[in-house]
C-alpha cells in the first residue's frame, strides 16, 4: 500500500470495528478527500459515519470535541496543516485541557488528521510544518509517520488513544518515499519493506521511535519526509549515521534517542519547519542535557529557514540531502 | 478615477444611552406587551417565524398575572421550586461575593438579575441532557440540587475541590449534573454543544444539548461556526444568547446589537429564533420548552435570545460605576426576576410575603451551613489538593516528562 491507502485502510478497519468512530472534514465525505484518504468510507460505512463538513476548521474541531465528550471517537480532517490555525483555540484551550480542567470528568479522545510538509511546490499555505505549535501544548500528542506501515499502525493507535492526537501526514510521502533528490524520478512505495501493510488491524505504539538504519558515527533525529532525506544525506556524505525516525514527537521516545547519541557521540537534527523555536530546539536541548559528557561535537540542526515557505525557491528552502550531508561532515570534523 | 464623496467619511463607534452621572434611559427599547406575541407551532419553518426574532415573548404582566399564548400553566409546586432556587442562587452569590471581599477566594462572578434563565432551563432539561454553560449559569447547578458546599470547595480550591485546584473559581465541572466543564475562553462551548448534540443524533439517542453565550461573545467566530453546524446537521440543541446588555464595560451595541436583535442573527442561518423576556420565569420556561420539543422531535436547533440586565459588576475585579449609570439596574423596565415570580405566586394565592421572607432566610441558612462545611475544609490558601495532583490528568497516563518534573517538585 502507499501511505494514502494505508491511512484509508486504518480508517476502514477502525470504523468497521467500532461504531463510535466517525470521520468528517472538508470534502472528506462523498468525494473521499482531496488526497483520497477517506475514500469509500461514506459508501461503505454510511452517510452519517463519513461526511462533508462546512469550511470551518474551528467548527470541525469544536464539533469533534463535543462528540468526544459525548463518548464518540471522531477522526477529523483539516485539509492542510496550513489551515489548522482557525481551530487552534479549540485544540489548545479546549481539547488539550478538557481532561485536566474537569478533573477527569470530560475527555477528548479525538484525532485531528492533517496533511503537512513541503517539497511539493505548495507555496506558503500548502507546505507548512506547524508541529512545534502543538508539541508546546500540554495535553496534546503529536504523531508524524514516515511510511505506510507506521501510518496505518499509528493512526489506529491515535484513534484508540484516550487523549487528543494531532496526526500530521507528510503529503510529500503519500505516493512514494521522497529522499530530496528532486531531479530524480520519484520511486514508488511498493519497492519498500515498510509498504508491506497488512489489510487487517494492527497497532504501532505511540511514543516509540523507529531506528531506520543503525550506524556508529552520528545520530540523526528526523521525522516525516526528513527521514528519507536523512538516509539519502548520510549516504551522500559517506557517513555511518544512525537514522532515527521519531514517529511520535509527544510523547517522545527519549530512551532510544539517548542510547543512540551516547553510542555515537554526535547528533544532527533534521526538520522542515523553520529553525527558530522549531521542535529541533527542544530535541537539541534534551540531547545536550542528557548526553553532554558523551558529545564530541556541537549538535547541528538542519531545518527550513526562518522565512515563510516560498514557491519559486522550493529547493533552496527545503532541507535536502546535500544540506544534511554538509552538516554530517561538519559534525564529524568537530563542528567547525 | 477617484470618486468624490459628497461629504467626508466618518467612523461610527456605538455608544450606550447612558454613562456615569447620566439618568438611565431605556426609552429606545421596544418591548411587546405581556401576552402580545403569538406562539407558533413547533413545526413552523424558520422562514415563517422570522418576525419572532424581533418580538419579545412575555407572560407575566405588571400585576403578576400570566397572560397570553406562551403561558406554560405551571403548577404552584413547580413555581415555588423555581422561586426558591432563584432565591438560593442570589443568596449564594451574595455570600461568595462577600467571601471574596474577606479574602477567602481570589475571584467571583454574580448572576444578579439573570437567575430566572439558568434556573428555569436547568429545571426543564434533565441531567442526562448536556448543558454547555458560561460562567454565569450557576443557577443551573443550584436548581438541580448540586451541593452548595461542593461549589464552594471549587471556589476555595480546597482539598475537596472536585477539579483539584486547577481552575479559577466558578469554572465548575459537573458531568453528573449535565454541566459541561467551563472554559475561560469565550464562545468555545457553543460549537462543542452542537457537536455533542450531533453525537446524540448520530447514536439515535434521545438526549439534547443546550448552550449559553453572552451578548458580547456572540462576536466570536465560534458563534458563527456553531450556528452553521447546528443548521447544516439539524443538531438537537438549544442555543441561548443571554443578552444582559453588557460585556464587562462594553454595551451590547459594540457586539453588533445596535440596529438589530441578537435573535435575528439566527435568521441568516436558517434557524428559528425566539426573543424572550429573560426576567420572566414563565416566558423563559415556555420558550425553552418550545425549543426542547423542537430538538427532541428531531426538528433541529432553536436560538433563544434572553433579554435581561446584568445587575451586578461583571466580576469581583470590576467596577461598573466607571462606565454606566449607577442606578441603571433599578430602572431596567423588565424588573427583577425574583420579585416578578414572587408577585405571580402571590397573585395566584400560592405564596405570601411571609413565605418569601422565610424562604429568603432559609436560603441564607442553607448557604451559611454549606459555607461552614466548606470552610471547615479550608478557604483559598488554607487548604488545597495535594501538589501531586498538579501533574495528574494532563494525559490519561503520565509520560516520562511529567514523571521527571513531578519528581523535581518532590511529589
Amino acid at each position: 500500500m502507499n501511505m494514502i491507502q494505508a491511512l484509508n485502510s486504518a480508517l476502514h478497519v477502525k470504523m468497521a470495528e467500532d461504531p463510535n468512530v466517525l470521520s468528517f472534514g472538508e470534502d472528506a465525505g462523498y468525494f473521499g478527500g482531496v488526497f483520497r484518504v477517506t475514500d469509500q468510507l461514506q459508501q461503505k460505512h454510511g452517510l452519517t459515519r463519513s461526511f462533508d463538513a462546512p469550511i470551518s476548521e474551528c467548527g470541525i474541531v469544536a464539533a469533534a470535541i463535543g462528540m468526544g465528550a459525548y463518548g464518540l471517537r471522531p477522526v477529523v480532517e483539516i485539509q492542510f496543516a496550513d489551515y489548522i490555525y482557525p481551530a487552534y483555540d479549540q485544540i489548545v484551550s479546549e481539547a488539550a485541557k478538557l481532561r485536566y480542567r474537569s478533573g477527569g470528568q470530560f475527555t477528548s479522545p479525538i484525532t485531528v488528521r492533517s496533511p503537512y510538509g513541503g517539497g511539493i511546490f505548495g507555496g506558503q499555505t500548502h507546505s507548512q510544518s506547524p508541529e512545534s505549535l502543538f508539541t508546546h501544548i500540554a495535553g496534546l500528542k503529536v504523531i508524524i509517520p514516515s511510511n505506510p506501515y507506521d501510518a496505518k499502525g499509528l493512526l489506529t493507535a491515535a484513534i484508540e488513544d484516550d487523549d487528543p492526537v494531532i496526526f500530521f501526514e507528510p503529503k510529500r510521502l503519500y505516493n512514494g518515499p521522497f529522499d530530496g533528490w528532486h531531479q530524480n524520478p520519484v520511486s514508488p512505495w511498493k519497492a519498500q519493506d515498510l509498504a508491506q501493510v497488512p489489510t487487517g488491524k494492527y497497532v504501532e505504539p505511540i511514543g516509540k521511535a523507529r531506528v531506520m538504519k543503525e550506524g556508529s558515527d552520528v545520530t540523526i533525529l528526523a521525522y516525516g519526509t526528513m527521514v528519507w532525506v536523512s538516509l539519502a544525506g548520510a549516504e551522500h556524505a559517506g557517513v555511518d549515521a544512525e537514522v532515527i525516525d521519531l514517529r511520535t514527537l509527544v510523547p517522545l521516545d527519549i530512551e532510544t534517542i539517548e542510547a543512540s547519541v551516547k553510542k555515537t557521540g554526535r547528533c544532527v537534527i533534521v526538520h522542515e519547519a523553520p529553525k527558530t523555536s522549531g521542535f529541533g530546539g527542544e530535541l537539541s536541548a534534551l540531547v545536550q542535557e542528557r548526553c553532554f559528557y558523551h558529545l564530541e561535537a556541537p549538535i547541528a540542526r538542519v531545518t527550513g529557514w526562518d522565512t515563510p515557505y516560498p514557491h519559486a525557491f522550493e529547493w533552496e528552502y527545503f532541507p535536502g540531502p546535500e544540506r544534511v550531508a554538509t552538516a554530517l561532515k561538519s559534525v564529524m570534523s568537530g563542528g567547525r | 478615477m477617484k470618486k468624490p464623496n459628497t461629504q467626508p467619511l466618518s467612523l461610527r463607534v456605538p455608544e450606550p444611552s447612558g454613562r456615569p452621572g447620566d439618568t438611565p434611559d431605556f426609552s429606545h427599547l421596544k418591548l411587546d406587551a405581556p401576552g402580545a406575541v403569538d406562539r407558533p407551532e413547533v413545526s413552523t419553518t424558520p422562514f415563517d417565524m422570522r418576525d419572532h426574532a424581533f418580538k419579545l415573548v412575555r407572560v407575566l404582566d405588571d400585576n403578576g398575572k400570566a397572560v397570553g399564548p406562551w403561558n406554560p400553566k405551571l403548577d404552584a409546586e413547580t413555581l415555588r421550586k423555581g422561586l426558591k432556587a432563584m432565591i438560593l442562587t442570589r443568596a449564594f452569590d451574595d455570600r461568595m461575593h462577600r467571601a471574596h471581599r474577606q479574602g477567602k477566594t481570589s475571584f467571583y462572578m454574580k448572576c444578579t438579575g439573570e437567575e430566572a434563565i439558568a434556573v428555569a432551563q436547568g429545571m426543564i432539561l434533565s441531567r442526562e441532557d448536556m448543558g454547555f454553560p458560561t460562567y454565569r449559569q450557576q443557577g443551573l447547578l443550584i436548581a438541580r440540587g448540586y451541593p452548595l458546599a461542593t461549589m464552594m470547595n471549587q471556589i476555595y480550591s480546597n482539598a475537596s475541590d472536585p477539579i483539584k485546584g486547577r481552575q479559577l473559581p466558578i469554572m465548575y465541572s459537573a458531568k453528573d449534573y449535565g454541566f459541561f466543564t467551563i472554559s475561560g475562553n469565550l464562545g468555545t462551548q457553543v460549537p462543542q454543544a452542537v457537536g455533542w448534540a450531533m453525537a446524540s443524533a448520530y447514536k439515535g439517542d434521545d438526549k439534547i444539548a443546550i448552550s449559553w453565550i453572552g451578548d458580547g461573545a456572540t462576536a466570536e467566530g465560534d458563534f458563527h461556526n456553531a450556528l452553521t453546524f447546528a443548521a447544516v446537521y439539524r443538531a438537537p440543541v438549544i442555543l441561548n444568547i443571554v443578552n444582559n446588555q453588557w460585556a464587562i464595560s462594553s454595551f451590547q451595541g459594540i457586539a453588533g446589537g445596535l440596529e438589530t436583535t441578537f435573535a435575528s442573527k439566527a435568521i441568516g442561518y436558517g434557524l428559528p429564533a425566539l426573543r424572550v423576556d429573560g426576567n420572566d420565569f414563565l416566558a423563559v420556561w415556555a420558550a425553552t420548552q418550545w425549543a426542547e420539543e423542537r430538538a427532541r422531535t428531531n426538528q433541529g436547533a432553536t436560538v433563544i435570545e434572553l433579554f435581561t440586565y446584568r445587575g451586578a459588576p461583571h466580576s469581583t475585579s470590576d467596577d461598573p460605576s466607571r462606565y454606566r449609570p449607577g442606578d441603571e439596574h433599578e430602572k431596567w423596565p423588565l424588573g427583577d426576576p425574583v420579585l416578578r415570580l414572587k408577585q405571580h405566586l402571590i397573585a395566584l394565592g400560592e405564596w405570601s410575603d411571609e413565605q418569601q421572607e422565610t424562604a429568603e432566610k432559609d436560603a441564607v441558612e442553607q448557604v451559611r451551613a454549606a459555607g461552614k462545611e466548606s470552610e471547615a475544609i479550608g478557604t483559598l490558601g488554607q487548604s488545597r489538593p495535594s501538589v501531586k495532583t498538579m501533574f495528574e490528568e494532563v494525559y490519561a497516563t503520565e509520560d516520562w516528562r511529567i514523571t521527571e518534573q513531578r519528581r523535581e517538585v518532590g511529589v
